[in-house]
């Protein structure tokens, strides 16, 4: 009875919570879970936001970070503690940690490997459709805009050493990172390709794009793929780290 | 005849005051420049031996120069990172030796000049963002040995940002009155009845750790009381509360194994404790590199600072309803790691019964860490911490009220509640 009620409480709390994101915040796991000496541990603090293990889903603001090519998340981890990408909490989270434990988050993020949500319906219209699909596969080579998957992988699950996963991310964390470069609230190791990529984009194809993006889902074990760089990443800053 | 004597008498009064603010001005002025030598201008040419510049690494490193003279991930010591004052914003400038934007022209007695007078190379007065008031207690021997690394560190050329100040503490001569009235330059007196060591740890904490420049709270002029000092205040710009170091139910080591004061420094945690917020940055950028000795100094110092205890105030009992709250909450997101009782997980989650960070009479502290959560400092001691979440992402207001009020009244814990207007307030 007990439990039941608690169980209605934490739902009936997570139900009015303002931003409703709590995916799963550490109590989650009951309060009788026992605290271990682990790196899943010591990354509590991430998982409220980013989704137990790391797994947060297409649904709210906040993007899967497990299974995401290590290099990519150790340079967006250095990126906030060096205000190169501006966001409160992951600033003031990354603010006094080395170099070396980034390094150990990023590596534990990056070795879990997740099923990827299922398929959402994208509700684009034909014409938009068509204009995600081009984007993502074939590019606008006149406005100098590349593929997605060429860089992103051909299943734009990412690409090794640097390259972010791209389908299951929410659309409104896509749009807002697209927008952030444009401004310059996001910013990567000079030289900044993908802040050039996103100010050719008009808002359309930003919004289409990052809808399309979103409603993806992958076979479980997709992973980032190697290989060798494209030409086009070996002249970015933030692709080969 | 009448009106002529008024108009005499006018004069003469006017001529007094005339007279009354020149002497004041003069009086001023005095106090401003009291005490300085005729000053040699002229820089070296040859390099400072290796082992003056490693000292000089040390010494900024105690100072933690970087903290302001760097912003994140910029240059080295080229400045411009904005110091958040109630008068306005102070921007730290560079102090790299490039000629034209550093201080790449000073002298070592123009340098000196600064750190123990508050005076810049062409004699301008130094904002005390800038803790020349600590500082003035640094060696000559010191300050030459921080030129010849500052000498030794790649000149940057970037050109100072202008302070953004309100009027009139924008101006030289509300400092100079504020100099006047709060600035002594002084140098470190040894007391001959306290060992080598101890006073050792006096110089660093009092001189270049510049501790009081947070720690002992600041009158609404800005300047630190010299009755109450380590007596604890809010920081500068009101986000933190810097607690009193000369009490033992705030940050006071009076109490302390000396290895647990120097833990907290060098590791960032110890057995009782943790660093977060401005304290956080001070061990990541600062303590942890100083060596075993002179942490332990410091903690003899500190150890010895006379007790000063607040009577104990009797904190308003919080309602029945805002304690029900806070337990959800607090069962909900915090259990898990603090434990149900509060008693924490050793060597991984501070036990928040007890805990001084959580009953201390400013509540800012306790709102922060809810809402920024956080990892302590990597260090040596302590490389991979065990992160909080920033719960300010899914708490309201009333939740973190609610729950920053249980557990200051939980698990014989006895502090006042904490409302939602309060949480609001902090920044």
């Amino acid at each position: 009875m007990k439990s039941f009620f608690s169980l209605l409480l934490t739902a009936s709390l997570a139900a009015f919570t303002p931003r409703a994101l709590a995916q799963s915040t550490p109590a989650a796991s009951g309060a009788t879970a026992v605290v271990q000496n682990t790196m899943a541990q010591r990354m509590q603090a991430c998982v409220m936001c980013h989704g137990q293990e790391g797994r947060a889903t297409n649904a709210g603001y906040f993007p899967r970070i497990a299974g995401k090519p290590e290099g990519y998340l150790f340079n967006q981890l250095k990126n906030f503690r060096e205000s190169r990408r501006r966001n409160q909490a992951m600033g003031h989270l990354t603010r006094f940690i080395s170099d070396d434990y980034l390094r150990d988050i990023a590596r534990y993020f990056s070795s879990l490997d997740l099923p990827y949500p299922p398929a959402l319906a994208h509700r684009l219209s034909a014409q938009q459709q068509k204009t995600a699909e081009e984007l993502v596969f074939k590019g606008v080579p006149d406005r100098q805009i590349p593929a997605c998957a060429s860089c992103h992988g051909s299943h734009l699950a990412g690409r090794l050493p640097a390259v972010p996963g791209l389908v299951t991310l929410p659309a409104d964390y896509l749009v807002g990172q697209l927008g952030a470069w444009r401004t310059g609230l996001r910013a990567a190791a000079a030289p900044d390709c993908m802040a050039d990529i996103a100010r050719r984009l008009t808002d359309e194809e930003a919004s289409v794009v990052a809808r399309w993006l979103s409603a993806q889902t992958l076979p479980t074990g997709t992973k980032p793929e190697a290989g060798p760089s494209p030409p086009l990443l070996a002249h970015c800053g933030s692709g080969n780290e | 005849m009448k009106g002529m004597s008024l108009r005499r008498l006018a004069l003469r009064a006017g001529a007094l005051f005339l007279v009354l603010i020149f002497l004041l001005g003069a009086l001023v002025a005095w106090l401003n420049v009291r005490g300085e030598h005729a000053l040699e201008t002229s820089v070296p040419t040859a390099p400072a031996s290796s082992e003056v510049i490693a000292r000089g690494a040390y010494l900024a490193r105690a100072g933690n120069c970087m903290g302001c003279h760097t912003t994140t991930a910029g240059p080295e010591f080229a400045g411009g990172r904005g110091i958040d004052t109630p008068f306005g914003i102070v921007f730290a400038p560079n102090i790299t030796h490039d000629q034209k934007t550093g201080i790449g022209s000073w002298s070592a007695d123009e340098f000196w000049r600064s750190l123990h007078h508050g005076r810049s190379k062409d004699g301008r007065l130094l904002y005390p963002a800038f803790p020349y008031p600590s500082f003035t207690q640094v060696s000559r021997e010191d300050s030459d040995a921080l030129y010849a690394f500052l000498r030794s560190v790649p000149a940057v050329e970037r050109a100072n940002t202008l302070h953004a100040l309100r009027f009139p503490y924008s101006t030289q001569a509300a400092l100079a009155v504020w100099r006047a009235l709060y600035f002594r330059p002084g140098g470190f007196e040894p007391d001959p009845g306290q060992s080598a060591e101890w006073n050792r740890g006096k110089y660093l904490t009092q001189g270049l750790g510049h501790c009081a420049a947070c720690h002992s709270g600041r009158n609404p002029l800005g300047a630190s009381g010299l009755s109450a000092q380590f007596g604890g205040g809010l920081m500068a710009n009101g986000a933190w509360y810097a607690p009193s170091l000369a009490s033992p139910s705030e940050a006071g080591v009076q109490r302390w194994p000396r290895e647990q004061v120097v833990r907290l420094l060098k590791d960032g945690v110890s057995a009782h404790a943790s660093v977060s917020g401005p304290m956080a940055e001070v061990v990541f950028n600062s303590t942890q590199y100083l060596t075993g000795e002179d942490l332990d100094a410091m903690a003899r110092y500190l150890a010895t600072i006379p007790v000063v205890e607040e009577p104990p105030a009797r904190p308003g009992t919080a309602s029945e309803e805002m304690m029900v709250a806070g337990q959800q909450v607090y069962e909900q997101h915090c259990a898990a790691c603090h434990g149900d009782r509060g008693q924490g997980v050793s060597g991984m989650y501070p036990a928040l019964a007890g805990n001084r960070a959580v009953t201390l009479a400013s509540h800012v502290n306790l709102v922060q860490q809810i809402r920024q959560g956080g990892f302590s400092p990597t260090t040596a001691g302590n490389p991979r911490p065990f992160g909080m979440p920033p719960y300010g992402q899914v708490l309201s207001n009333d939740e973190i009220a609610a729950v920053a009020t249980f557990v200051r009244q939980s698990w014989g814990n006895v502090a006042s509640p904490v409302s939602p207007l309060d949480v609001l307030r902090v920044r």
